[in-house]
């Protein structure tokens, strides 16, 4: 990786700003505070993902390595569905009645 | 000549992925964080796939690019709007700095049912035995406390 | 006969796009044609006019994106982002399901706007936005640049 890297700028400060982008979204997701904080950075971190991905498929040539990003999208989506809905249907809104 | 486009490409794609990262983190409650997220990343993934397109230049990874920018259009937003949803009925607060909340008592907190805006509402609660898309609201609930969770300081 | 011309033009430039004129690819191209024709309202209805509408909708929507990128640079790169956010409910004009998250889609990914949620009866969409200030000045401008613009295409 470092081998491919090393000729191209634009192609280190993507990696670069990528990775930031990865530690920073990595912090919001075990700081919260809230479920739905941490949902969104999981979201994120997988399309920091596919970014990288996407970086490293354009340094190296090869374009494989777009369709693992492609099914990563589709996956986190869905991930990011199923969350939301239970989320929901988990925020018992009857306990307030006790309450 | 490609070339340039595609580190242009990669140079501003990235930096704004770096952008939605840094409002993820920096941003007051979750809200304002979905404001930069949803922007940010949705055209900054698309212009490093754009860079990847140039890059090959090839008809199939082009479709397939495409595809994957406009999927990722498309479902960012109804992420954002489920888990802008689910937050609510989690009770997640607005950022103290927000100056409106004209969600505040307009969701029934059992049937899960949004009113509109012309919908008098009086002490934020829907009216009793009023049938919704996701079945009836029965007169019980009016006797439940149906004001939501955002607590909001003005 | 003027939707049979459009056919076999889409299905030339099928053909053309993938880079392979054969039977194969013309059979394939014409089926998509007719697809699109049908999708935008059958042969006979005036798909020039129909095509500016979109082409002015995309055009509008990429303006509105970069602006909408470029401010939360700016809101998220300044050292106390001058933002004044809230929730606020806008009355809609638009009806059915499609137009409504048409409608919701193009609003999150433009400046300073997020769609939360549509009210039961379809008559309210609720937004957040990074400045509320004005509510009522808030409604008019979504109101008049993309609701508009959103019936526009659908009608």
């Amino acid at each position: 990786m470092t081998g491919l890297l090393a000729g191209n700028p634009a192609e280190i400060f993507a990696v670069a700003a990528l990775c930031a982008g990865v530690a920073m979204a990595g912090f919001r997701l075990v700081r919260g505070p809230s479920l739905p904080d941490r949902v969104v950075a999981l979201d994120l971190l997988t399309i920091q993902g596919l970014g990288l991905l996407t970086v490293y498929a354009v340094a190296a040539g090869r374009s494989a390595y777009l369709d693992v990003g492609i099914v990563l999208t589709l996956v986190t989506f869905l991930a990011t569905t199923a969350f939301a809905y239970y989320i929901e249907k988990g925020s018992h809104p009857g306990e307030r009645r006790d309450g | 000549m490609a070339e340039v486009v595609v580190a242009v490409l990669l140079v501003v794609g990235s930096s704004l992925m770096f952008v939605a990262a840094l409002g993820i983190l920096r941003m007051p409650d979750l809200f304002t964080r979905m404001q930069a997220t949803t922007k940010a990343a949705t055209l900054g993934v698309g212009l490093l796939l754009a860079a990847a397109a140039v890059e090959f230049g090839d008809l199939a990874v082009t479709t397939r690019v495409l595809a994957a920018a406009v999927f990722i259009a498309m479902t960012a937003p109804v992420a954002a709007h489920l888990l802008g949803r689910a937050a609510y009925f989690l009770g997640v607060p607005l950022w103290e700095g927000s100056v409106r909340d004209e969600l505040r008592g307009r969701y029934n907190e059992r049937a899960h049912a949004l009113a509109s805006l012309e919908e008098e509402l009086g002490e934020g609660r829907l009216a009793p035995g009023r049938a919704t898309r996701r079945g009836v609201i029965s007169d019980d609930v009016s006797n439940q406390p149906e004001t939501g969770g955002h607590p909001v300081e003005e | 006969m003027k939707g049979l011309l459009w056919i076999l033009l889409l299905a030339g430039a099928w053909a053309a796009l993938s880079g392979a004129v054969s039977g194969m690819q013309l059979a394939v191209g014409m089926a998509l044609g007719l697809g699109v024709l049908i999708f935008l309202g059958g042969a006979g209805t005036d798909y020039l006019r129909k095509a500016r509408v979109v082409a002015s909708f995309a055009v509008f929507f990429v303006v509105e994106l970069v602006k909408a990128n470029l401010r939360v640079t700016r809101d998220v790169l300044s050292p106390r982002p001058p933002i004044a956010p809230g929730v606020v409910g806008i009355p809609l004009d638009l009806e059915g399901d499609g137009p409504i998250a048409l409608f919701a889609v193009v609003m999150t990914l433009t400046p300073g706007t997020l769609a939360l949620d549509v009210s039961e009866d379809r008559k309210t969409l609720y937004v957040h936005g990074m400045w509320v200030k004005d509510a009522e000045a808030f409604r008019r401008e979504q109101k008049a640049g993309f609701e508009r613009r959103v019936k526009e295409l659908v009608e």
